[in-house]
């Protein structure tokens, strides 16, 4: 089964690297939307037009046009199990459309997981780029060099007024969605989160909490990202959000300072007393293990623990989901035998950290 | 906990709102929900993106509902794919690309809500882009003899009426091949 190689590591390759203000930016990532001329859109797309999509489409990694970028399988939707794609959304490697709605779909996934092609989502061709930590400039320059080698090879809808066509109104023109994952704890406790989060939705920008529900955050961590795709160049897109994720580092850099100096005692005991409970809990709730892993991550982050990596606050995060949960256990569970194995596995991983003997300096 | 709405049944549904900064927090039952029209999320009829675009799409410029031009767009259709104009706004989702073409009187509004603008300024296909590459550089340089002239730098704007006629030629000959 060449999904599980995808499906049973919670940590991708890429997000090992580490990246440039990785310590408040976890991820950046860049999404490009394309469609091809003479075929309907997916969803009005019969299933003859869809397989015709989908051949197109996959042969241009087949034929080996992709190589000059990196090694690529192609997974096909309906050969995996409801688990194994429920895995990989919690991965971000395929979008919860693509693993419900799509009938013909296919997912073409680099070695490292930085690089996710989706056929037959809401729109044909949707080409997604990962990077880690902030490094959105770099993630839509490598989108950018993918998008041109399938357009060399398919023939795009485009149309010279509105730019690339799409199947939602919300991203003709460039297609383009940037967005970077910040870790803002400090902007949380400090209680200025929401005056700068609705600041950033009046330049153009949106913002929502990631794996959570609506707009409450789990864990601390907002996904911010671009509304506009017309009316404005890809590159003024890509600076617009680069510009204003600078300041909200920036403010959320002041405001751990500010924490550290202020309320240092009270900080570390919040962090610590985190550590405890992750470490020894035998139950726990799915919110309150993300609010404990961020209390440890800026823990981390600040000094206060040295034994832990950062690295495992980003891992512990997609292993305590629901569907990785249950691929790493290998049964089906309810909620309640969820909450154990959740307390279970963070105690196994936390107790293997810290014999590595402070490893992380 | 009980719905805070009925106080009968049992509360499911838990929100929290924030509306122009308002932070509210909700704990209703799932009945309640539905006749307040709240949407369950993940649920199919859920509010979405999509849904919340239709409200967008029955906007009419000359602000009278149901006016005669209101009626007619109902009734427009795409010749491609067949999704009619009132299909689109339930939807909130083009089914082909030429729906971009046969509802093309109607889309400006939306673009300006959406994105506050209504034309593409961003990359241009490599391979069919050509031409538009070119029209668009066209744009470009007449906009710059325009502030020579202003400017008063008539050899410089000479220059660039010289470039503009070339290229000009160049996508005559394109169009006539």
């Amino acid at each position: 089964m060449t999904a599980n190689r995808f499906a049973q590591k919670a940590l991708s390759e890429w997000m090992k690297e580490d990246g440039p203000d990785s310590d408040i930016v976890f991820s950046s990532r860049v999404r490009i939307a394309r469609n091809l001329r003479g075929f309907p859109f997916p969803i009005l797309a019969t299933g003859e037009h869809s397989t015709e999509v989908m051949n197109k489409l996959s042969t241009v990694a087949m034929e080996g046009k992709l190589d000059s970028i990196g090694n690529f399988e192609t997974l096909i939707l309906s050969d995996l199990s409801e688990l194994e794609r429920r895995v990989l959304v919690e991965k971000h490697l395929i979008s919860p459309s693509l693993a419900n709605e799509s009938r013909v779909g296919a997912v073409v996934l680099s070695d490292n997981e930085a690089i996710s092609i989706m056929i037959n989502e809401e729109d044909h061709l949707r080409i997604q780029c990962l990077y880690p930590g902030f490094q959105v400039k770099e993630a839509w320059q490598l989108a950018s060099r993918i998008d041109d080698i399938y357009e060399e090879a398919t023939e795009y809808a485009f149309d010279e007024k509105r730019g690339f066509l799409t199947s939602c109104p919300t991203n003709v023109g460039t297609g383009i969605r940037a967005s970077v994952m910040m870790h803002l704890p400090a902007l949380v406790m400090t209680q200025q989160i929401n005056r700068i989060l609705s600041a950033i939705t009046q330049v153009g920008l949106a913002v929502r909490g990631l794996y959570g529900e609506g707009s409450e955050a789990l864990g601390n961590l907002f996904q911010i990202s671009n509304q506009i795709t017309l009316g404005q160049s890809e590159e003024e897109i890509i600076d617009n959000l680069h510009g204003v994720v600078r300041q909200i580092i920036e403010h959320e850099k002041a405001a751990r300072q500010r924490l550290m100096q202020e309320s240092q005692l009270r900080l570390e005991d919040r962090v610590k007393r985190s550590y405890g409970i992750l470490s020894h809990a035998a139950i726990m709730e799915s919110k309150e293990s993300a609010q404990r892993l961020s209390d440890v991550r800026l823990g981390i982050d600040l000094g206060m623990i040295r034994e832990v990596s950062p690295q495992v606050m980003n891992e512990l995060m997609v292993m305590t989901q629901p569907g990785f949960l249950q691929q790493a256990f290998e049964e089906k569970m309810n909620t309640e035998q969820r909450d154990m194995r959740r307390a279970e596995l963070i105690r196994i991983q936390l107790a293997s950290r810290s014999q590595d003997g402070g490893a992380y300096e | 906990m009980l719905c805070q709405e009925c106080g009968k049944r049992p509360a499911t549904l838990h929100f929290t709102k924030i509306i122009n900064g308002d932070k509210n927090e909700f704990h209703i039952c799932e009945s309640c929900a539905r006749e307040r029209g709240e949407g369950l999320p993940g649920a199919p009829n859920g509010f979405s993106i999509h849904s919340l675009l239709s409200g967008l799409m029955d906007f009419e410029p000359s602000g009278k509902a149901s006016s005669p031009s209101q009626i007619a767009a109902q009734a427009l259709r795409c010749e491609q794919c067949g999704l009619t104009y009132s299909q689109f706004t339930k939807l909130g989702r083009f089914g082909c690309s030429s729906c971009y073409k046969h509802f093309e009187d109607r889309l400006d509004p939306l673009f300006k809500r959406v994105h506050g603008s209504t034309s593409h300024v961003g990359k241009i296909p490599q391979r069919s882009g050509g031409l538009i590459k070119t029209r668009r550089e066209i744009d470009r340089l007449r906009q710059e003899m325009k502030s020579s002239i202003q400017k008063e730098e008539f050899e410089a704007a000479a220059g660039l009426r010289d470039e503009i006629r070339q290229l000009e030629k160049q996508l005559h000959g394109a169009s006539e091949e």
